[in-house]
């Protein structure tokens, strides 16, 4: 047992743990940040990815002693920086995914979003091709990616202030429903 | 007794203002945020973690096990085997063969021995090292026909079917007779392979025991009722000393419908140690539970007219069950039942059996039972299409069943919006343009089906609601929602909460869902078989009528006017023939307190009678089914045998959708996994019966590169039985990916793949085998001709 020193969030941190535990045994079992989660726990599923130092990476495979003095972002991070920036309520990477129904069991979107959220850091225009890129590390097991792909979207187009692709339903008979207040529509004009 | 009472299509108060609206999720923001509680993330003080010892052969006798030196180990708190929990269970109350941990013998490698709590799982997985199991070999059935023809050594001892785990034979009308007067018959064999669910949370659960006796389980389970149920059986503890609840639920698929052994396990190490206690599985264990889709081989004879009617389907069906029962009663019923729309059947016959064998249990999937069937015939239609020089979606439409209607088998069919689904995905895709003319190497196909909205057949007999919703109002004016339903991801909470919503004329954050708690909530029989929405958002309608009336009399007598000229609309009271009369809801709930004391209402959803009257006839009953058809677009590379999936577009009849994002969410799920399914998923085990690839890497799910295009064209025939109109989305959606997929392939390179999955080198070997049929080799003695070679594109 060892004391690290971590930044978390913004936070220095010292945390007692084993040496052989992973950044995600300390972020689940010391710190208390659940929203990082564990689906294989060998770095084939990337529920758990984090930001080091801005990139994503698998907290799984990550000892927690080599990232001491090194920023980690965590899925919890997100919100209170957006808001620390002047932003309000959730990131809007999070928010895009909460209105286009990305989020079914939820169980692997915090990687999800994380990987969206340093692909658009790093370019706030990425091509489709792009986008799949930077999300294929992590494996979505519900929604066939079509509304990740569509939240990334969104994000990207009210960031430069355009309008989404129409997605092949709204074409449909459901196009035209309207009355939705802002605060609980999931319409992507909201 | 208003459960059964249909509630009409229409909206409460005139025009609908939530329902059949994108809207984001009850639970969206809490997971998109990290705050989202799952069964793992459930911290206990004091919790010890528990570790499963499984078996290392595929079927043995267990000789002695010696667990003295794991106990003797510093940290560890208790170890528990077979022989303390000795009550058999299974989730169908005739079948029931499971042990939480084997007793005498194991039946597939992964079949749990013994399970160990200590102060951490590094210690507890010392400890599975320490323990001592002596086993006696007996032999592996790896091979379903084996099963077939042997019976001993037994799987399972003092059956009198030996090692056939369930047989259905039904005939409905002269099958025989009406094949042989047919114009054209064609008899083939296809395979289905055998899949997982992968669902990206592995199982988990927890347990506490307090003092005064009350056990609580937390547990990533999608059928709370039936895992309280179980937990009082095995445990042999009164269910109300126990309460079973679902925390947030990380993905499901049919693969968590079934009580597992570490519910049983966490549930009595926690009573023996005095302390909290939690099991997590690791991937691996998580292919061992398995629970996936039965792997079948499919035999298929159908005859038809010259004008494509059809006239007879004879299928028999060998499905390989694995080591246990699961569900596999209602697979093998299933597994013919459910095929008799969206086509009319003149006759029909299908002979199913389900074997054992010493592999790990199969179980439901999304689509439970019918998708390997549909794939069998779906592909036939096209081969019978394709003998007729009949258009393939043509041939679906001349066959179609109908609506208000009764299949061959005795199914009641209400609502029925296919040939509206075939007619989009022919639009959508350039269907009468572009197949056939795409050149070699590039083509289109097309697959119907239809799916229940949850059964009438519950899995243990009553006479009891199937879905049960109570609610309660807040003098704040929030509406509490209390459903034993499971929201395994797929958004049931969402439904309840708009639907409460748009009945009481509330703002949605007006209405929280407490759910899957079984000391809080009411029955509901849980997520499987695609009855939530129909079953729960009926319950739901029906508890807010009751408690509507109450309001708005009260409100009435408060203005002295007719009920009928109150509305309750966006949280607030209306006359509807006086502008000035209005009021905030909050007041208007608290008049209704005032006349009729403390506000509440419950509701609930029980199926008429359905379903054929003979033995096995209400299996495959449902109050009514959804509709779908798929067009796929390939691209084949003929150099490397690589399927391309391009494009693949789904009109799926989901009634009224409640909230169309949320459908469309259910459809592209369901065909990214029928995809999947198809070209690259395979649960396979070596010849000792050991997992191939028990990892997320090896089992080959489709990232964001691999997935195709996916475009959702809802199609909604309003059904006079469901919740304004609503059937099923979530797994019928699934079931033509994988025939439409092998008919794209026929119309790109004109080769019939038959047997699943279409990997790289059967699509070579089917090319070959075109090649040596178009062009017999010179030195073959063979004369065959080439019929139906498609190679001159």
């Amino acid at each position: 047992m060892g004391v690290l020193h971590l930044k978390i969030n913004g936070d220095d941190l010292e945390v007692a743990a084993p040496g052989h535990w992973t950044l995600l045994e300390v972020l689940r079992y010391r710190l208390g940040l659940t929203g990082s989660k564990q689906g294989c726990d060998k770095g084939d599923c990337g529920a758990c990815t984090v930001l080091l130092d801005g990139k994503p990476v698998l907290a799984c495979l990550t000892l927690a002693a080599t990232v001491q003095g090194r920023h980690v972002t965590t899925i919890e991070g997100l919100l209170p920086a957006h808001v620390a920036a002047g932003g309000k309520g959730a990131d809007p990477v999070q928010d895009a995914f909460d209105r286009c129904g990305a989020l079914q069991c939820g169980f692997c979107q915090s990687g999800m979003m994380l990987s969206a959220r340093a692909l658009l850091n790093r370019n706030p225009q990425p091509s489709d091709a792009e986008i799949k890129d930077a999300l294929s590390g992590n494996l979505c097991r519900c929604t066939g990616y079509t509304q990740i792909l569509q939240a990334v979207e969104l994000a990207i187009c009210e960031a430069a202030g355009r309008t989404p692709t129409p997605r092949s339903w709204e074409r449909a008979s459901c196009a035209d429903s309207g009355a939705a207040s802002a605060s609980d529509s999931g319409e992507r004009s909201a | 007794m208003a459960a059964r009472d249909r509630h009409g299509l229409d909206a409460p108060w005139g025009d609908f203002r939530i329902v059949g609206s994108p809207k984001r999720k009850i639970d969206g923001l809490a997971k998109a945020t990290g705050s989202a509680v799952y069964a793992d993330d459930v911290v206990l003080p004091g919790m010890l973690h528990a570790k499963t010892l499984r078996s290392p052969l595929a079927h043995a006798r267990i000789v002695s096990i010696d667990a003295s030196a794991a106990l003797a180990l510093p940290g560890v708190h208790a170890v528990i085997t077979g022989r303390d929990l000795p009550v058999k269970y299974g989730v169908i109350p005739w079948t029931q063969d499971e042990n939480a941990l084997a007793v005498d013998k194991v039946r597939f490698i992964g079949d749990p021995v013994a399970a160990v709590a200590a102060i951490d799982e590094d210690t507890a997985n010392e400890a599975l090292k320490r323990i001592h199991v002596e086993y006696e070999p007996l032999h592996a059935y790896l091979d379903p026909r084996e099963s077939l023809a042997r019976h001993e050594p037994a799987i399972h001892e003092g059956r009198k079917e030996g090692n056939v785990s369930k047989n259905v034979l039904l005939e409905f009308g002269p099958v025989d007779e009406l094949i042989a007067k047919s114009d054209v018959i064609v008899e083939d064999d296809y395979t289905f392979h055998g899949t997982t669910h992968a669902a990206i949370e592995p199982h988990c659960a927890v347990a506490h025991a307090s003092a005064d006796g009350l056990l609580t389980v937390w547990s990533a389970t999608q059928i709370t009722h039936y895992v309280h149920r179980a937990l009082a059986r095995v445990l042999e503890l009164p269910p109300h000393k126990i309460r079973v609840i679902q925390p947030c639920l990380g993905g499901a698929f049919g693969g968590k419908s079934d009580p597992f052994s570490l519910e049983f396990c966490v549930a009595l190490l926690a009573l023996r140690t005095g302390r909290p206690v939690k099991m997590l599985y690791t991937r691996e264990e998580v292919f061992y539970c398995h629970r996936g889709r039965h792997p079948m081989q499919l035999h298929y004879r159908s005859g038809a007219t010259k004008d494509g009617k059809l006239q007879g389907v004879d299928a028999k069906i060998l499905i390989d069950g694995g080591s246990y029962s699961s569900f596999g009663l209602v697979t093998t019923y299933y597994a013919g039942q459910l095929l008799t729309g969206p086509y009319a059947f003149q006759s029909y016959r299908f002979d199913s059996t389900r074997v054992f064998t010493n592999k790990p249990p199969c179980g439901p999937k999304r689509g439970h039972g019918s998708v390997q069937p549909r794939f069998a015939f779906e592909v036939q239609l096209d081969q019978l299409a394709e003998k007729l020089a009949l258009d393939p979606i043509e041939i679906r439409r001349r066959n179609f069943v109908g609506e208000h209607t009764t299949t061959v088998n005795g199914q009641r069919i209400t609502s029925n919006g296919f040939l509206a689904c075939l007619d989009e995905v022919e639009r959508a895709s350039g269907w009468k343009t572009r197949r056939g003319k795409l050149g070699y190497g590039r083509g289109l196909g097309v697959a119907g089906s239809m799916y229940i909205s949850g059964t009438n057949y519950p899995v243990y007999p009553n006479k009891m609601p199937q879905a049960g919703i109570q609610l309660k109002v807040d003098r704040s004016g929030l509406v509490l929602a209390f459903t034993g339903g499971n929201d395994i991801g797929q958004g049931s909470n969402s439904v309840v909460q708009a639907i409460v919503a748009e009945e009481l004329g509330l703002p949605l954050e007006r209405v929280r869902v407490v759910a899957a708690d079984t000391d809080l909530c009411p029955v509901d029989l849980g997520a499987y078989s695609s009855r939530v929405t129909f079953m729960v958002g009926n319950a739901t309608i029906d508890a807010c009528r009751k408690l509507r009336a109450q309001i708005v009399a009260a409100v009435a007598a408060h203005w002295q006017v007719d009920p009928r000229r109150v509305r309750l609309v966006e949280g607030e009271a209306l006359d509807l023939e006086d502008g000035a009369k209005h009021m905030p809801i909050v007041e208007a709930f608290h008049l209704a307190e005032e006349r009729f004391d403390t506000l509440g209402a419950t509701g609930s959803y029980n199926t008429p009678e359905l379903g054929g009257k003979y033995r096995g006839g209400t299996i495959g009953a449902s109050p009514a089914y959804s509709f779908t058809a798929h067009v796929v677009e390939v691209s084949v590379d003929v150099e490397t045998g690589r399927i391309r999936c391009e494009k693949v577009w789904i009109a799926h009849d989901c009634g009224r959708a409640l909230n169309p994002m949320l459908v469309a969410g259910q459809m592209e799920g369901s065909a990214y996994m029928g995809i999947a399914e198809a070209l690259l998923e395979e649960h396979t085990l070596n010849r000792y019966g050991l997992h191939r690839g028990p990892s997320l890497l090896d089992y080959k799910l489709p990232t964001s590169v691999d997935t195709p295009e996916l475009a959702a064209l809802i199609v909604e025939s309003l059904d006079p039985e469901g919740p304004y109109g609503a059937k099923e989305a979530g797994e019928g959606p699934l079931h033509p990916s994988l025939p439409a997929l092998s008919n794209a392939v026929y119309d790109a390179v004109g080769v019939r793949l038959k047997h699943l999955p279409f990997t790289p080198g059967k699509v070579l070997a089917a090319l070959a085998e075109q090649t040596e049929r178009v062009a017999p080799h010179p030195l073959a003695t063979s004369t065959a001709s080439a019929p139906g070679a498609r190679g001159a594109h």
